[in-house]
C-alpha cells in the first residue's frame, strides 16, 4: 500500500512540484522570520551585553521611555562615594546623548532615522563580565574639542578616514544665541580614532561619535561636571548582584543601581519590541500564503484522486480497506509536506538573508552577526509544512473511502462528492460567524481586537470560498454566454468547461480571491489614510512653513533661533514631544510654549488655556481615560513622578501629535532634553522667503522646510511605502494563485486528453485550442478577482469605519486601482494558460484519442 | 492491383504505404507497401486480425498519423506532404470520424455536438442537408440532451451525424459498433448504409465483426501489413470463409515475422 502511494507520487513530479510551491513559500516565510528574529535577538543581546558595565548607576527612570538619555545627571562628586564601595574595581562616568548626527562626506546624514545617533564621551571601561567593550581599533582616543572617535561602520559609511574633518550636528548644541556664527551648528572635529568590537559585532546601524569627557559634558550636559550614567566594575569574585546591592546602599533617592545583565536585557527587549511588528507582519504573510496554498493542495489532490478513482477502486476490489485507501492519499500528502518544508527551510534561509540586507539598507546593520538556527525553527517549519498539507489533503482523501470496489469495472468513474447545497450552507454559516467575529474585533471593546479582526476576515474568506461553487454559477453562466457571443464555438466550449466542475473552478479562483481581497483592503486603507492625511493637513495646517523631519527626530533649538532671525519670519512655534509613562504604559506627551497655544488654533472644548503646571488634553483621549477639567494627571517623567492639573480639553488636531500637551518649561523640568521636534513658522509670505529659510538648513540635512503641500506630501510618503511593501508581499500570494490556475488547467487538460484529441481530430486547430484554454483560464482569474475585489471593498470600508474616531476620517476607495486589479486578473488568466495551453496543443492527436 | 469501379475517380488513393514501429528484433511492420483505392460513394470495410495494420491504415488515411513512406491522396491532395495547419483544415473540411468510444464532448448537447465541426470552421450547416441528417439519425426529441443522458447507441448515432453533417469527402469509422449491443449496432450500421445509398457518402469502416462487414459494398482483408484478399458485396458467410482461411494460413506465417 505504502509502495503504491509512493509510486504514484513519483509519477506526478511536475504537478506535485507546483502544489508544493505554496507550502514552500509559506514555510519559507515562517522559517525566514524565525531565523531573522533569532538572529536579531542574539545580535541585540550581544550588542547590549558589551555596552553595559557590571553595575549601572543611573537616575531612576534614567532614560526616557524611548531609551534616550534624559537631562537628569549624576554629579561627578558622586563617583568618589562609589569608588569607596567594597568590591568595586573601578568607576567610570559616561555622558551620552541621542540625536548626535554624523554627516557623511557627501552631505547626507549617516544612519537615516531608524537606529539612534549617539554622542558621548570616550571611555575605556570594560563592559560587564570583563567583556571587551567598544575599543579603539585604529588611531587613538580623542582629546580636546577638536578630536572625535567614530565607530567602524559609521566611519566607513560616511567615507571618513583617520585625519579627516568630520561633520557632526549635535541635537543638544548650546550655541544659538543671536550673533552666533551659522557654522557653529555643525561641529567639525578631526577623526583621530576608529572604535570597534574586537570580538566582532556591530552597533546594528546606530552611529556613535565620542569626544573626550570635558567636551562631551560641555556639549551634552550643559557643561556641568556630571554624567548621564556611571559604570561600576566588579572586582574578581564579586558577582553583579552583590555589587549592585552594595552600590544601592550608598545611593541617594533618585538614583538606582541595576546589574549589567538586567540593563542589557531591558535595552534589548525595548528595541526588539519596537521591531516586533515586523515579525508579526511576516508571520501574517506566512499564514496568508499557507491558507492560499491549502486551497491549491485541496484542489490538486481532488483532481489527482478523481483521476485515479478507478485505480483506487481497483485497490479496493483487490482487498484494500477504506482506511488503507484514505491513508495512502494522506501518506502522499505527508511526503509532499516534508519535501515542501525542506525546500521551504532552504528558501527561508535566503529570505532571512534578504531581510537582513533590507534592514542594512534602512540602517539596521546585522552583517556582523551570523544567522541563528534555533531548533524551534526546524520544528515549526516541518510542523507547519506537514500539518497544512495533510489537513488540506484530508478532504479529498476522505472522499476516496467512498469509492465502491465495483467501480473498478466501470468505464467512467465519478468520484462521489458532497452536495453543493451542503457546501453552500457551510459557507454561509462561516460567513455569518466571520461577520460577527469581525464586528467584535473592529467595534467591540476587546484587548486584542486584531485577532478577532483577522479571524473574522479569514472565516469570511473561507466561507465565501466554500460557497463559491454555488454563488459563482450566475457569473460562469454569464461568462459562457458572453464568450459564446464574442468567440463563437471556442468561447462556448471554454465557458462550458468552466461550468463543468464548478467546485474546481471556484476553488482555483478562491486562491486568487484571497490575495486580491487583501490587496484591495490594503489599497483602500492606504488610500483612505492618505486622504485623511490630506484632509487633516488641509484643515489644521497653521502657519506658513513647517520645519521637521519625517519621523519627528529632535534637532537642536539653534535651528529655530536661526530661523527667527531670517527676514520675514514673524514668529516661530516650537513643538517638542517625547514618551513618558502613565500607569506603566508608554504615553506620548507634547509641549509648546503656553503663549503659542492660541497660534496652533486649537478648539478648546472645555476649560481654560494652559499655564505652567497644567496640561491640555485631547478631547477623545480625555474621554477614554475619564479625565475632566480640574482632574490630576500623573505621569512618570524621566526626572520622576509629576502631577499635572488638567486645564482644558481640545478637539483632536494633528498639529499636536500627542494627546497630552504641556508647557515647554514643564517638559524640560520633567527631564526631557531641550530638542525641538517641529517648528511652525509664521511669515509675512514675502517673495523668496522659503529660499532664505532653506539656506539656514542647507548644511543641516537632518531637517527640511516645507510648505503645506510639501508637508502633506511628506506625511503621505510613509503610507505609500508601507502599502507598496504590503503589495510586494501580497504579490507572492498572487504568484501562488497563478500557479494554482496553471496547476488546475494542466490537470484538466490531462484529464480531458481524449476530448482534446477528439476536438483536434474534428478540425479544431492549435490556436483555437490554445484560445479555448486561455479563455477558461481568464474566466477563473476574473471570477477570483471579482470576488476578491468585492470582498476587499467590504473589508476595507469596515476597517476604515472602525478607525474613524482615531483621526482617519476619510474613507476613500481607489476605484481606478481596483479596476487595474481586475484588468490585471485578465492578464494573469492569459499568462496562467500559456503552459497548459501549449501542452494541450502539442498533444499527439492519435494518442490523445486512444487515451483512456 | 485492386481497382475501384471506373465510373468515378476514387475518393482516396493509397500508394506504397509503409509504416514500422520499433527497431531491430522488435521491429514491427504495421504497413508493408500497401496500395489501395477507396471508391467514391462506396461503403468499404477493412478487416483483419489484431495487429494486421487495419487501424494504422485508417489512421494514416485519416491524417491522424504519418506513414514512413508512400502516399495518401484524398481527392487529388497528397496528405503526406501537408503541415499541421493544412492537416487540421483537411480533417475539418474533408474528413469525418466515428470512433469506437463515441467521443462526444460531454459539455455540449447532442445537437451542439453534431454542429461542432462546422462551428469550429465558422460555417453554417446547409439547412436542408442538416435536416436530412437529423431525420436519418432518428434522434427526434433527444437532440437537446447531453451525451450522458443518451444510450450508447444514441451517442454513436450522434457521432455518425456529426461525421456526416459537414458533408465530408470521406468518413472513417473505427469499430463503430465495438461498444454496442447487436441491436444498437445494427441501427448504427443501417444508418451508415443508408447514408451511402441515399447520399453517395464514401465510408471506410474498420471492423472485425463479419456481421458489420456484411453491410458494406466491399471488404478489404489485411494481414501482416499487406492486403491479402478482397470481397465485393459480401455476405456474412463469405466473410467468415475468408477469415477462416486466413486463420489457417496464419501459423505458417509466424516464423517469418
Amino acid at each position: 500500500m505504502i509502495r503504491a502511494a509512493l509510486k504514484s507520487l513519483l509519477g506526478r513530479k511536475l504537478r506535485l512540484l507546483m502544489s508544493t510551491f505554496a507550502i514552500v513559500l509559506g514555510v519559507a516565510f515562517v522559517a525566514g522570520t524565525l531565523i531573522f528574529s533569532d538572529t536579531l535577538n542574539r545580535s541585540f543581546t550581544a550588542l547590549f551585553a558589551s555596552t553595559v558595565g557590571d553595575v549601572v548607576v543611573r537616575p531612576e527612570g534614567g532614560t526616557t521611555a524611548d531609551g534616550a538619555p534624559s537631562t537628569v545627571t549624576i554629579p561627578a562628586s558622586r563617583l568618589e562615594r562609589l569608588r569607596a564601595v567594597d568590591g568595586a574595581a573601578r568607576v567610570d562616568g559616561n555622558v551620552n546623548a541621542f540625536g548626535v548626527f554624523v554627516v557623511s562626506d557627501r552631505g547626507k546624514v549617516v544612519s537615516g532615522f531608524g537606529p539612534p545617533a549617539i554622542g558621548g564621551n570616550w571611555s575605556d571601561a570594560p563592559a560587564g563580565h570583563g567583556l571587551q567593550g567598544l575599543s579603539i581599533v585604529e588611531g587613538h582616543a580623542p582629546q580636546g574639542r577638536e578630536e572625535v572617535v567614530l565607530d567602524e561602520r559609521t566611519a566607513e559609511r560616511a567615507g571618513y578616514r583617520v585625519g579627516d574633518p568630520v561633520a557632526i550636528i549635535p541635537s543638544t548644541a548650546i550655541e544659538g544665541e543671536p550673533g552666533t556664527d551659522l557654522a557653529s551648528l555643525r561641529l567639525t572635529p578631526t577623526l583621530v580614532g576608529i572604535a570597534g568590537f574586537p570580538g566582532g559585532g556591530s552597533l546594528n546601524g546606530a552611529t556613535y561619535a565620542a569626544f573626550d569627557t570635558p567636551t562631551a559634558q560641555d556639549l551634552f550636559v550643559d557643561g556641568e561636571d556630571a554624567y548621564t550614567d556611571v559604570w561600576v566594575t566588579a572586582e574578581d569574585g564579586v558577582s553583579q548582584e552583590q555589587l549592585r546591592d552594595r552600590v544601592a546602599e550608598v545611593l541617594p533617592d533618585g538614583l538606582e543601581a541595576v546589574t549589567g545583565d538586567d540593563a542589557a536585557d531591558e535595552s534589548a527587549s525595548d528595541l526588539l519590541q519596537a521591531i516586533s511588528f515586523l515579525t508579526t507582519f511576516l508571520l501574517i504573510f506566512a499564514g496568508i500564503s499557507l491558507v492560499v496554498g491549502a486551497f491549491l493542495i485541496v484542489n490538486t489532490f481532488s483532481i489527482l484522486v478523481a483521476q485515479r478513482s478507478r485505480e483506487l477502486a481497483l485497490l479496493r476490489a483487490l482487498g484494500a480497506s477504506k482506511r488503507q485507501v484514505t491513508w495512502s492519499v494522506q501518506l502522499e500528502a505527508f511526503v509532499l509536506g516534508v519535501v515542501g518544508a525542506t525546500v521551504g527551510l532552504g528558501l527561508g534561509v535566503l529570505l532571512a538573508m534578504g531581510i537582513r540586507a533590507l534592514f542594512a539598507n534602512f540602517g539596521l546593520d546585522l552583517s556582523g552577526q551570523p544567522l541563528i538556527f534555533a531548533p524551534r525553527t526546524f520544528v515549526a517549519s516541518y510542523a507547519v509544512g506537514v500539518v497544512v498539507t495533510m489537513a488540506a489533503a484530508w478532504l479529498p482523501a476522505r472522499r476516496t473511502g467512498r469509492i465502491a470496489p465495483v467501480q473498478a469495472l466501470r468505464d467512467d468513474v465519478a468520484l462521489p462528492e458532497s452536495t453543493l447545497h451542503r457546501r453552500m450552507w457551510v459557507g454561509a454559516a462561516l460567513v455569518v460567524v466571520g461577520l460577527g467575529v469581525l464586528w467584535l474585533g473592529l467595534f467591540g471593546d476587546l484587548p486584542h481586537g486584531g485577532w478577532q479582526t483577522g479571524g473574522g476576515i479569514l472565516a469570511i474568506l473561507l466561507g465565501v470560498a466554500a460557497a463559491s461553487p454555488v454563488i459563482s454559477r450566475p457569473f460562469l453562466a454569464l461568462a459562457r454566454a458572453a464568450f459564446a457571443r464574442i468567440f463563437g464555438t471556442v468561447g462556448n466550449l471554454a465557458g462550458q468547461n468552466s461550468l463543468r466542475n464548478p467546485r474546481r473552478t471556484a476553488a482555483t479562483a478562491s486562491a486568487l480571491m484571497i490575495g486580491l481581497a487583501l490587496a484591495c483592503t490594503m489599497a483602500i486603507v492606504g488610500d483612505s489614510a492618505k486622504a485623511s492625511v490630506d484632509r487633516s493637513v488641509e484643515d489644521n495646517f497653521v502657519g506658513d512653513f513647517v520645519v521637521s523631519n519625517v519621523i519627528g527626530t529632535g534637532f537642536t533649538p539653534a535651528i529655530g533661533d536661526r530661523m527667527q532671525r531670517v527676514d520675514g519670519v514673524d514668529r516661530i512655534v516650537r513643538e517638542r514631544f517625547a514618551t513618558a509613562e502613565r500607569d506603566g504604559d508608554r504615553q506620548m506627551v507634547a509641549a509648546v510654549d503656553p503663549g503659542d497655544v492660541d497660534r496652533l488654533e486649537l478648539d478648546l472644548t472645555d476649560g481654560d488655556p494652559m499655564t505652567a503646571g497644567s496640561v491640555l488634553l485631547q478631547q477623545s483621549w480625555a474621554d477614554d481615560h475619564d479625565l475632566g477639567v480640574g482632574a490630576d494627571l500623573e505621569l512618570q517623567m524621566p526626572a520622576g513622578k509629576r502631577t499635572y492639573v488638567v486645564a482644558g480639553t481640545f478637539d483632536d488636531n494633528p498639529v499636536v501629535v500627542a494627546p497630552v500637551l504641556m508647557s515647554l518649561d514643564d517638559f524640560g523640568e520633567g527631564g526631557f532634553p531641550a530638542t525641538d521636534n517641529v517648528l511652525i513658522l509664521f511669515t509675512d509670505d514675502s517673495a523668496g522667503i522659503q529660499q532664505r529659510l532653506d539656506e539656514v538648513v542647507a548644511d543641516l540635512p537632518i531637517v527640511t522646510v516645507k510648505d503645506q503641500a510639501e508637508f502633506a506630501q511628506e506625511q503621505r510618503e510613509p503610507i505609500d511605502q508601507f502599502v507598496l511593501m504590503i503589495f510586494a508581499l501580497l504579490g507572492l500570494a498572487l504568484v501562488i494563485a497563478v500557479l494554482g490556475i496553471v496547476n488546475t488547467l494542466a490537470l484538466s487538460v490531462i484529464e480531458r486528453t481524449r476530448e482534446v484529441g477528439l476536438l483536434r481530430a474534428i478540425g479544431l486547430n492549435r490556436s483555437q485550442l490554445r484560445r479555448m484554454i486561455t479563455l477558461e483560464s481568464v474566466v477563473i482569474a476574473v471570477l477570483g478577482a471579482l470576488l476578491g475585489v468585492l470582498l476587499g471593498i467590504g473589508f476595507g470600508i469596515a476597517l476604515m469605519s472602525a478607525v474613524r474616531d482615531q483621526g482617519l476620517e476619510v474613507i476613500s476607495v481607489p476605484y481606478g486601482q481596483l479596476a487595474v486589479f481586475l484588468l490585471l486578473s485578465v492578464v494573469i488568466g492569459v499568462l496562467a494558460a500559456v503552459f497548459p495551453a501549449r501542452r494541450a496543443a502539442r498533444l499527439d492527436v492519435l494518442r490523445a484519442i486512444a487515451t483512456e | 492491383m485492386i481497382g475501384a469501379p471506373p465510373s468515378s475517380p476514387p475518393a482516396a488513393r493509397v500508394r506504397n504505404l509503409t509504416k514500422t514501429y520499433g527497431a531491430g528484433q522488435a521491429l514491427v511492420r504495421a504497413l508493408d507497401d500497401v496500395s489501395l483505392d477507396i471508391g467514391a460513394g462506396e461503403f468499404t470495410a477493412v478487416m483483419g486480425p489484431s495487429g494486421s495494420g487495419k487501424s494504422t491504415l485508417m489512421h494514416c488515411c485519416a491524417a491522424l498519423d504519418r506513414a514512413d513512406s508512400g502516399e495518401v491522396l484524398i481527392g487529388e491532395q497528397d496528405i503526406t506532404r501537408l503541415k499541421d495547419k493544412a492537416l487540421t483544415r483537411l480533417r475539418r473540411d474533408e474528413i469525418g470520424f466515428v470512433f469506437q468510444s463515441y467521443n462526444l464532448v460531454p459539455t455540449l448537447t447532442a445537437e451542439e455536438n453534431i454542429k461542432l465541426p462546422m462551428a469550429i470552421a465558422g460555417r453554417r450547416p446547409d439547412a436542408e442537408w442538416y435536416d436530412d441528417v437529423i431525420a436519418t439519425v432518428g434522434l427526434g426529441d433527444r437532440l437537446g440532451h447531453k451525451p450522458n443522458e443518451l444510450s450508447g447507441g444514441q451517442q454513436q448515432r450522434v457521432a455518425v451525424a456529426r461525421a456526416l453533417a459537414s458533408r465530408p469527402r470521406i468518413v472513417f469509422a473505427d469499430e463503430p459498433t465495438g461498444n454496442l449491443d447487436s441491436r444498437s449496432g445494427a441501427e448504427v450500421l443501417e444508418l451508415l448504409r443508408r447514408s451511402v445509398d441515399d447520399y453517395d457518402q464514401t465510408i471506410v469502416m474498420v471492423t472485425h465483426d463479419p456481421v458489420a462487414a456484411a453491410y458494406t459494398d466491399r471488404v478489404v482483408f489485411l494481414a501482416d501489413g499487406r492486403v491479402v484478399d478482397e470481397l465485393r458485396d459480401p455476405t456474412r458467410e463469405q466473410v467468415l470463409d475468408v477469415m477462416n482461411r486466413m486463420a489457417e494460413q496464419a501459423p505458417e506465417q509466424i516464423p517469418t515475422t
